[in-house]
């Protein structure tokens, strides 16, 4: 296990660097500050300057490597358009980003164990069918259409929520549900699926058969071993629930950092694109990090393996 | 699935015997699963509904005519039927601007799950087949690709090489060759080992024809699932892109981009926001349906 771990790390290491890697052609392309001087008042003298005092001039082998021992610091210059540090404008959304997808993981995981179960343990009625219905939409409803569907309800027609911005909990409601309801369909699938393959091992009957109460079965025996499969699959797709986060904070407005380097990107803002990138990346892998982590502390077999 | 090693045969009549009878057992089983029956009715309109449009509507998809601004649907109050689902804040047929924009999404769709399969599963056979150091190379990039958060990398990237048709393409192919890679290589990785293999190498074939004639054809039934879900996954992406409008550039009517020019007049006119949202969940829900019986269909221990 100490072995893998180890593995994990090296690669979230070269994950990072990629990442960062990536990033820095941005400023290849935008290097060059004329192009950004549409002020045609300045001279060749003062755009030379400029350039060498963002380092420009120099070979390209020896901005990439200055790019990265900065980036390692955490410094991707200024931000073009609001003229701060561009990681300090990052970090400032970056509260917003991790309370609207906790949330979204929370509303989706203990949404979803009720609803599986009840599926599985109801399996075949009119109310699984119904359920699985809703799940399999669910997955298929892209964010932002959801969304808009739900601003227009909610918002527009019934006028019980505010449609954008933040500052409440009445602002999060609308947002934290869109960015839920695909992890939340697909999991609750999961929940079934795991819970019936579960119910038919032999230590349920055990249990069964020495007269434990059904819910106790259900619980001390057959959720906590359907659990597994489950934080794996939310595990591997973080990448997606961060991804769905910044399509839901660009169509509420929500503040945080996805829907600033969304904005970033089209302005062409590089050091907060890069900024945001690297953060998001970072988060990205420090939430898997976390989550092979909680494996150990939840599974007595992967912690004695090799051992 | 080691049936399918039998239509490799050079024997026309047995082929064409074999073929007929397969299309018969497709029709038996799709018949019999309603849902992905009615999802494959969906899928035909959407994809015949596009090659079609020119005929089906004679209007200009672009066509701004301030005039008729913000018509409803026919079917509502004050709606005609000379714009059937209504028009835009510009004037635009909404419904002219569905088809053209299911070309976009189907197209894209379609030509990213093609070309990023065709990558995944070159890579996949030659990762599973050689193995060793190759294997070890071809799978670690593999997993720094999966570790990326694909959306932010498919925008930053979009971002430096521009917004276009086939700039689009590229890049989602470019992320997304590694489901079909991993899972062609625990495919090829099993075949390998079986006595098909084994006969191939004992009367002579060259690496190179057993990967092309013997291993290639037992690897096509998972592909093309992956690829069913490929498609859905990758219409989603492209129309999450242009919504951000970070996508196709705005001279072509995409879905993503219906939803997002939708947003300011939601109050006055929601079928703009309903309308490009519903052919994009119809699509998508019928490429999944699809995609779970192909796998039940050509995998029955996948159940």
């Amino acid at each position: 296990m100490r072995r893998y771990l180890m593995r994990r790390l090296v690669l979230l290491v070269f994950v990072v660097w990629g990442v960062v890697s990536v990033t820095f052609v941005v400023t290849l392309k935008a290097g060059d500050p004329a192009a950004f001087m549409y002020h045609i008042r300045e001279t060749k003298e003062e755009i030379e300057e400029l350039r060498r005092r963002l380092g420009l001039d120099r070979p390209l082998h020896e901005q990439y490597f200055n790019y990265l021992v900065k980036a390692v610091q955490g410094d991707f210059g200024s931000s073009i358009r609001h003229r701060q540090p561009a990681t300090a404008l990052i970090l400032d959304r970056l509260p917003y980003t991790l309370l609207l997808g906790g949330l979204a993981l929370l509303i989706s995981f203990f949404l979803a164990l009720p609803i599986g179960v009840l599926a599985a343990v109801k399996r075949g009625t009119s109310l699984d069918g119904l359920t699985m219905l809703f799940a399999l939409v669910g997955q298929a409803i892209p964010v932002f259409w959801l969304g808009i569907l739900l601003i227009l309800i909610f918002g527009v027609w019934l006028r019980w929520l505010p449609v954008s911005g933040a500052g409440s909990l009445k602002h999060l409601a609308l947002p934290a549900v869109t960015l839920a309801a695909y992890p939340l369909a697909r999991n609750a699938r999961l929940v079934r699926s795991s819970v019936l393959e579960v119910l038919g091992r032999e230590y349920v009957t055990t249990a069964r058969a020495k007269g434990l109460k059904d819910w106790t079965v259900l619980i001390r025996h057959v959720l906590r071993n359907a659990l597994m499969p489950i934080m794996t699959l939310n595990a591997l797709d973080l990448g997606s629930l961060l991804g769905g986060a910044v399509i839901t904070e660009s169509v509420f407005g929500w503040p945080g950092m996805g829907r600033l380097t969304v904005l970033a990107i089209r302005d062409w803002d590089y050091p907060v694109v890069q900024a945001g990138v690297a953060l998001i990346a970072m988060t990205y892998v420090l939430a898997n990090l976390l989550v092979d982590l909680l494996y150990l502390a939840l599974d007595p077999r992967i912690r004695l393996e090799g051992q | 699935m080691t049936s399918t090693a039998v239509f490799t045969s050079k024997d026309g009549a047995l082929r064409h015997q074999h073929e007929s009878r397969r299309m018969a057992r497709v029709w038996q089983s799709l018949s019999r699963a309603k849902p992905a029956l009615a999802a494959s009715f969906v899928l035909a309109i959407a994809i015949m509904a596009s090659i079609a449009a020119p005929f089906l509507s004679s209007k200009d998809p672009n066509g701004v005519d301030i005039m008729v601004r913000l018509q409803p649907p026919a079917l509502l109050d004050d709606g005609s039927w000379t714009n059937p689902l209504g028009t835009d804040q510009l004037g635009r047929d909404v419904f002219t601007r569905l088809l053209y924009g299911g070309r976009i999404s189907l197209t894209v769709g379609f030509a990213t799950a093609l070309l990023a399969g065709i990558i995944g599963m070159v890579l996949g056979l030659l990762s599973g087949y050689y193995g060793g150091l190759l294997d070890e190379a071809i799978m670690r990039v593999a997993d720094i690709f999966l570790a990326f958060p694909f959306l932010i990398l498919a925008m930053v990237t979009i971002m430096m090489v521009g917004s276009g048709l086939g700039t689009m393409i590229l890049v989602l192919s470019i992320f997304g060759w590694v489901g079909f890679a991993r899972v062609i290589r625990a495919e090829t990785l099993s075949i390998r080992e079986k006595e098909l293999v084994e006969a191939a190498r004992a009367i002579g074939c060259r690496n190179g024809r057993i990967i092309a004639y013997h291993i290639l054809p037992n690897v096509f039934a998972p592909m093309i699932v992956i690829a069913t879900f490929a498609v859905a996954s990758v219409i989603v992406v492209e129309a999450a892109l242009s919504f951000l409008g970070l996508g196709i550039p705005p001279a072509i009517p995409s879905w993503g981009m219906m939803l997002s020019d939708s947003r300011n007049v939601l109050r006055d006119a929601p079928w703009i926001g309903i309308l490009p949202g519903l052919c994009i969940t119809l699509v998508v829900l019928s490429l999944n349906l699809v995609g779970d019986w192909l796998r039940d269909f050509l995998d029955p221990r996948l159940r």
